[in-house]
């Protein structure tokens, strides 16, 4: 429900009438909406800072992004306006689930916050098709101010635009403005202070389509325009009134089939008359036309070039890979460090006991398995902020579709799959730029598959054990060789699961490619900050819970057993501890292997052994990949705590001595052979263990229905081809 | 060349200009009427990505670019 109670949506009220009745500060809402890449970020950014929230639009899954601002109007009262930004849009009409969202906001009766006030931001170098829009909502009798942005540029063109003469034209305030630099605010703040509703003829007469069609739905429900119940008429099915109002929606198809009304005919019309409304009200205003692009075009020949384009587009590659791969650690190690810090601190401090415990190794492991992603996060973020925002990701989905499309993926998947090697979960946040539903849902069910950071402990302790350190053809090593394809084999299954995906789910929406090449310019730092700090909160909080309540249940499984086993292991090591002078660090090393083969972990760990005997595996491995849930590399951990390893120091060498030396009872070989070793590290490649990536893919797509299938086929993929892989080898 | 030719935008070379006449596909037809593609309005083809798809046009003063299968949908008139 509406979070104001004053609020009247739609009526002819302005602000400056409603507010002597009150004493109190004035709320109202105010959407902001535009084209695609005509600065409204940047305007919502400098109206709103960072007083800025993230939630859901209702019944969409699309983020609603709103923030707060104060506004003072000429008499000099202060008005609290809530700023929605809805997504980019080229028209009313929706033709994706982003676009749905402005127009059931504008369009929905059942939309119960409808704004008092819709600020259109139009890009002036393109002014015909951005007052498309913003004529299209004007037509639905919504208080409109309209703010027209890079003026400077049109400047460069040659192009002049007499703002008074449009303005008086449109019937409707006009502020050019600056959303880069952030000039012009103050004036457009003023302007949407003041607003107030001047009825103006409509720009096209949609009545004339179907003058029965339009009176009988405005007779059914309550509109404000003629071009309302037009729309209504044309997206009956998208509008949530009608859902819930089957006999109307109905009433409304028998008056569409007995009027012979055509949608798509009578919206093709609209479109072209509307183009000619518009197109003399510019003649009368503007003089020159934007078709100098020269700087731009320049830069295309080179960023696009068949041979160049690839060769900066790869270097790019390179660069955020390093970053996210190498930079990333420092601060990563720095975060680690601290909540080793913490975790002492904390343990110190609290007696001994179940709340200590509980503290320092659920909660605070959790928190800081949370926190170390924060830098790749950032970085990720970094640099596609300013890939997105000079205008280069057009670029890159240019080149790269034909050869994305084939696997069902799309050119903009290309930068989260290959973030995918250092971390699946920023590079799943970064599908966000990927518009069609379908390309976005397969990247982000294949980007696990990428062979992220977290397994290369994983595949350097196993390559260390069963793979020889021989060299082929003298120079190449082999242990490196088998790392490589492991790298390899991630890429290969990732497009493999992408085309298989690509028949297999149906696409919600038609997929279109059409995108504006939009002019090169520079990146707006701020913005990119806003957005790095944004994503950070979202991670942090909404995918947080879920990894925070994972971490408390591992910890719970591998910390606790039957009370019986648990007493007799206390008992055995008591008594070991008083009667012999055995070292006290070699008996607290295997008391803790005894507790963790004693613990519901390792009570699980025992019960899967049948399933994964077919595997390779023992119950010993069947506790690391029920832990390794918590993060891949804790299989290191868990494998030196279970073999009784020197947990002091969790160095590789010691387990692998460990494990080297591990006896298969059933064949008296070394338990670790080249087919179990090569088995256990496909199972990593493919499964999906790890707790953050299924909490992020939940908040990504807003439900769980997409991280239990991304579990499922991946756990079939990993189960299938460790089978294959030991049962082959052996 | 004198005579006027009806083509499709896809079939256009590099350089080469056309005035749209009417679009094939209605459904897209909106969309990119939308985009800024009116029946009238001159395009020209900027660019060709390597791999031969997308292109992108020139029309309504700005950069549009498209697939070949949605640009196969306008059908253009020489100039």
């Amino acid at each position: 429900m509406s979070d104001f109670p004053d609020h009247n949506a739609g009526t002819a009220t302005g602000a400056s009438d409603t507010k002597k009745a009150k004493g109190a500060t004035k709320q109202i809402r105010i959407a902001l909406v535009g084209n695609p890449n005509s600065g409204k970020s940047s305007l919502f950014n400098a109206l709103t800072g960072l007083n800025q929230k993230i939630a859901n639009f209702p019944g969409v899954t699309v983020e609603k992004k709103s923030g707060f601002t104060t506004l003072i109007d000429s008499q000099g009262q202060h008005i609290k306006a809530e700023i929605i930004d809805l997504p980019g849009t080229y028209s009313l009409y929706p033709k994706s689930l982003d676009e749905q969202v402005p127009f059931r906001v504008l369009c929905d009766p059942d939309y119960m916050a409808a704004p008092d006030l819709v600020v259109v931001i139009a890009d002036s170098t393109n002014l015909k098709r951005n007052l498309f829009l913003c004529s299209q909502i004007m037509d639905l009798k919504t208080p409109v101010v309209l703010a027209l942005n890079m003026m400077d540029l049109i400047e460069v063109k040659g192009i002049k635009i007499d703002i008074e003469r449009l303005a008086a034209r449109l019937g409707i305030p006009i502020v050019p403005i600056n959303a880069r630099k952030g000039t012009g605010i103050a004036g457009l703040k003023s302007a949407m202070a003041d607003f107030k509703f001047v009825d103006r003829p409509d720009f096209i007469d949609v009545r004339a389509f179907s003058p029965a069609l339009i009176d009988g739905i405005r007779a059914m429900i309550d509109c404000h325009s003629d071009y309302a119940a037009f729309q209504a008429a044309n997206n009956l099915h998208l509008i949530h009134y009608f859902q819930k109002r089957p006999e109307k929606a109905h009433q409304i198809e028998t008056l569409v089939s007995t009027l012979d009304f055509d949608p798509f005919k009578a919206q093709a019309s609209e479109s072209l008359q509307r183009y000619e409304v518009i197109t003399t009200i510019i003649k009368e205003c503007q003089v020159g036309d934007s078709s100098k692009r020269t700087f731009s075009d320049r830069l295309d020949k080179i960023l696009t070039h068949r041979i160049y384009g690839y060769a900066i587009f790869l270097s790019i590659l390179f660069i955020v890979f390093q970053a996210i791969f190498s930079w990333a650690t420092y601060p990563m190690y720095f975060i680690e460090g601290m909540f080793v810090d913490l975790s002492n601190a904390t343990s110190a401090l609290l007696p001994q006991g179940i709340l200590n415990d509980l503290i320092v190794n659920g909660i605070l492991a959790g928190l800081g398995g949370i926190v170390i992603f924060v830098p790749q996060i950032a970085l990720l973020f970094f640099f596609i902020g300013i890939l997105e925002d000079t205008g280069y990701m057009a670029r890159v989905s240019f080149i790269m579709d034909k050869l994305m499309r084939k696997v069902g993926l799309n050119g903009k998947s290309v930068i989260p799959l290959i973030g995918g090697v250092a971390c699946a979960v920023p590079s799943i946040m970064a599908t966000r730029s990927i518009h069609g539903w379908k390309d976005r849902m397969i990247t982000i069910m294949v980007i696990p598959l990428m062979s992220c950071s977290a397994r290369l402990p994983v595949y350097a302790l196993i390559i260390s054990l069963v793979i020889p350190s021989t060299a082929i053809l003298g120079i190449i090593n082999l242990q490196g060789l088998v790392l490589m394809a492991m790298y390899l084999l991630g890429f290969v299954a990732a497009l493999m699961a992408a085309w298989v995906m690509k028949k297999l789910i149906k696409g919600r929406e038609r997929g279109y490619y059409i995108m504006e090449m939009p002019v090169y310019h520079a990146p707006r730092w701020s913005n990119i900050a806003i957005d790095i700090f944004d994503k950070v909160k979202v991670f942090l909080f909404d995918a947080g819970k879920v990894i925070i309540a994972i971490s408390i249940i591992l910890w719970a499984l591998s910390s606790y057993g039957p009370t019986e086993r648990m007493d007799a292991i206390d008992l055995k090591y008591n008594k070991l501890a008083t009667s012999a002078a055995i070292n006290s660090d070699s008996l607290q090393v295997a008391r803790q292997a005894d507790l963790l083969e004693n613990s519901y972990a390792g009570i699980m760990g025992h019960w899967m052994e049948p399933a994964i005997r077919p595997l390779g595996y023992d119950w010993k491995i069947g506790i690391a990949l029920l832990t390794s849930f918590a993060a891949r590399e804790v299989f290191v951990g868990t494998m030196s705590t279970i073999y009784s390893a020197n947990a002091e120091s969790e160095d590789t060498q010691s387990v692998r001595a460990k494990l080297s030396a591990e006896i298969n009872p059933q064949t008296g070989q070394k338990r670790y052979t080249a087919a179990v070793g090569i088995s256990l590290m496909l199972f990593y490649a493919f499964a999906m263990q790890c707790m953050s990536t299924v909490a992020v893919v939940k908040r990504e797509t807003r439900s769980w229905k997409w991280p239990l299938i991304q579990i499922a086929y991946l756990s079939v993929l990993a189960y299938i081809s460790a089978f294959a892989a030991y049962n082959l080898l052996s | 060349m004198g005579q006027k030719e009806n083509r499709l935008l896809s079939q256009l070379t590099r350089g080469e200009k056309g005035k749209i006449s009417h679009f094939t596909d209605s459904l897209m037809s909106l969309k990119l009427m939308e985009m800024g593609c009116i029946p009238g309005d001159f395009v020209e083809v900027q660019r060709i990505a390597p791999l031969g798809d997308p292109i992108a046009i020139h029309v309504s003063g700005y950069t549009l670019s498209l697939r070949k299968d949605e640009a196969s949908t306008i059908v253009v008139t020489e100039k």
